[in-house]
């Protein structure tokens, strides 16, 4: 009874998984193909892959290398930046918390409830004027703004799980507020940190609002490079899933490995 | 000015007492704070009061204070109150569908059997994908009238493809979108499921609980909190829906796409109406504060009783 109940689930269970992933594989399939079978009335399922469209889309004239070094720079660079501004910030709430603590957490989660619309018109003006659109350092700052209040939430969470004793201790031993939080505790929650880079990255990758709003060549990411096929009617399929293929592919992948620490940052803790 | 009182009362009981004491608080928080304040508060109330101007970039001298006119013009466009509708559209469908199909499924891989695990790694990955991506993905590959894949499993079932996103515009966005987000859903109601309580589970079926009574009485209570958290965080960010529609239809056919943060992209980049998009960028930001606010109640709430789970 058990064995037939399990296989019967075993069936649903993978046929869901590949009903959800086959637009996934079926844009992979569409990549290693000519562009000529890309484009057919009839889908080919079997074929000869190759690996054309891929070094298309690579060659120094489509620009691939442009809009991901973009992608990789501003993700990278407002991760470290966020960790930076938000390390500091939880070990102060978590290790020395007051009554205005709750408030200040509470208050950062409100701040990621303002719509980025909300706040797009006064940023592209003054952006304009301090010449930072299309500029990796304004779309760097966009992306530590929009992540800050996720990644202050998780650090804060992660050293909530280090016993207070350790900072006591240390404390007691003579070590400077920093000296602890960088030689004792920053160890202990390296796991945790290294998690909500993690996410920070992810997100900051896949960001669509700014990067398509605030950037035009110099500083555009690949969600910009993306959106230029957006006219090609047919033209360029197989270059244009070769390109989404090497621009959602790593994140895919991490997005494996981060799943738990993706439902404690985007629900605040909420659900762990 | 009182926060530099506090600091350095701080400062000075540090130097009474033994030196441990008195961490550096206000400058370790500082640089967060400061940085939500210059990048996220301060925007937002210039946009308040670019609301309130007679301003647009085409026309530079026509500038000052407007009253209430910006508003006064947003109410009686048209496109305004549809895109206010389509956005509770999509919000109100693709809630639906996200969570009732991410709670199946959450309840299927809550189950054990052959290859779960991948499976379930398989299921969640469209989240991963960059919505700009799963736009010209959907257009094309998929949906395409002629050449997308949908068209020609209609035609092999036997019946006419459909141009979905000329005919079917809304259907279409809701389609993509609930895609991206059911492994959302998904993902967050299993981690849930896996935290059930154990230990009551067990002592209801000791009592002879049928399935369905466990299911009601334990499941969906405890259930309940985590999907609260869910309905709430994806109706933020189905409000905010952007780069699906922006790939895809650009708002269209008509209007018939058109959100609010699309009907604002379009009023500023290229209506360069600065003071309307500014009035339809506060309704906006009402809307999204509706949502905002019962999901942080929770989360407050929750920060008080953090011992208990």
């Amino acid at each position: 009874m058990e064995q037939k109940s399990s296989l019967g689930l075993a069936v649903i269970g993978w046929l869901v998984a590949i009903v959800m992933f086959f637009p996934i594989l079926w844009m992979v399939l569409t990549a290693l193909k000519t562009e000529q079978s890309a484009f057919s009335m009839v889908p080919e399922f079997v074929f000869t892959p190759t690996l054309e469209s891929f070094k298309t889309a690579l060659s120094q004239n489509a620009g691939y290398w442009h809009y991901a070094f973009n992608s990789l720079f501003t993700s990278v660079m407002s991760t470290l930046i966020g960790l930076a501004l938000a390390i500091p910030a939880a070990y102060a709430m978590a290790f020395y918390p007051s009554k205005r603590t709750d408030f200040t957490l509470v208050w950062m989660v409100s701040t990621k409830f303002i719509p980025a619309v909300g706040v797009l018109i006064p940023i592209f003006l003054v952006y304009k004027t301090l010449g930072l659109i299309d500029n990796n350092w304004g779309l760097i700052a966009l992306f530590v703004g929009m992540n800050l209040p996720i990644m202050v939430w998780m650090v804060y969470s992660y050293f909530k799980d280090v016993p207070k004793d350790i900072v006591e201790a240390a404390e007691i031993d003579g070590a400077s507020t920093l000296a602890t939080m960088f030689r004792v505790i920053l160890p202990l929650a390296l796991p945790g940190l290294a998690s909500t880079g993690l996410l920070a990255l992810i997100l900051a990758w896949n960001e669509s609002f700014w990067s398509l709003t605030m950037a035009d060549h110099n500083a555009a990411t690949l969600a910009a490079f993306i959106a230029s096929f957006k006219s090609a009617e047919g033209l360029f399929w197989a270059k244009m899933s070769a390109a989404s293929v090497m621009t959602v592919a790593p994140i895919i992948v991490l997005g494996w490995f981060a799943q738990k620490q993706m439902v404690r940052g985007l629900t605040f803790g909420a659900v762990k | 000015m009182s926060n530099d009182a506090v600091a350095n009362a701080g400062d000075t009981a540090s130097h009474q007492g033994a030196k441990r004491h008195g961490p550096p608080v206000k400058r370790l928080m500082a640089p967060a704070v400061l940085f939500l304040m210059v990048w996220m508060i301060v925007p937002l109330a210039m946009t308040v009061y670019y609301a309130f101007e007679n301003y647009n970039l085409m026309m530079p001298t026509m500038r000052g204070f407007a009253g209430l006119g910006n508003f006064e013009i947003l109410l009686t466009d048209g496109t305004f109150w549809a895109a206010l509708g389509h956005t509770l559209t999509l919000v109100m469908a693709c809630l639906a569908i996200t969570v009732s199909l991410g709670l199946v499924l959450a309840l299927l891989f809550n189950k054990t059997f052959l290859g779960r695990g991948v499976a379930r790694t398989l299921a969640i990955s469209p989240f991963f994908v960059m919505p700009v991506v799963t736009g010209l993905l959907f257009k094309n590959m998929l949906l395409h009238p002629v050449y997308g894949i949908v068209s020609w499993a209609m035609r092999t079932l036997g019946f006419e493809p459909i141009d979905w996103f000329a005919h079917y515009p809304m259907f279409s966005v809701i389609l993509m979108i609930s895609w991206e987000w059911t492994p959302f859903a998904l993902l967050i109601l299993l981690t849930g499921l896996q935290s059930l309580p154990e230990d009551q589970i067990e002592a209801v079926r000791l009592d002879g609980a049928s399935r369905l009574q466990e299911f009601r009485h334990i499941v969906i209570p405890h259930l309940g909190q985590v999907l609260y958290v869910v309905v709430m965080l994806e109706s933020i960010f189905f409000l905010t829906s952007f780069a699906e529609i922006y790939a895809t239809t650009s708002g269209g056919p008509g209007t018939a796409t058109t959100n609010l943060p699309y009907y604002i992209y379009q009023n500023a980049f290229f209506q360069y109406d600065i003071g309307l998009s500014s009035a339809a960028a506060i309704a906006a930001v009402i809307l999204a504060n509706i949502f905002a606010f019962f999901l942080i109640r929770f989360v407050a709430g929750n920060l008080n009783a953090g011992g208990q789970r």
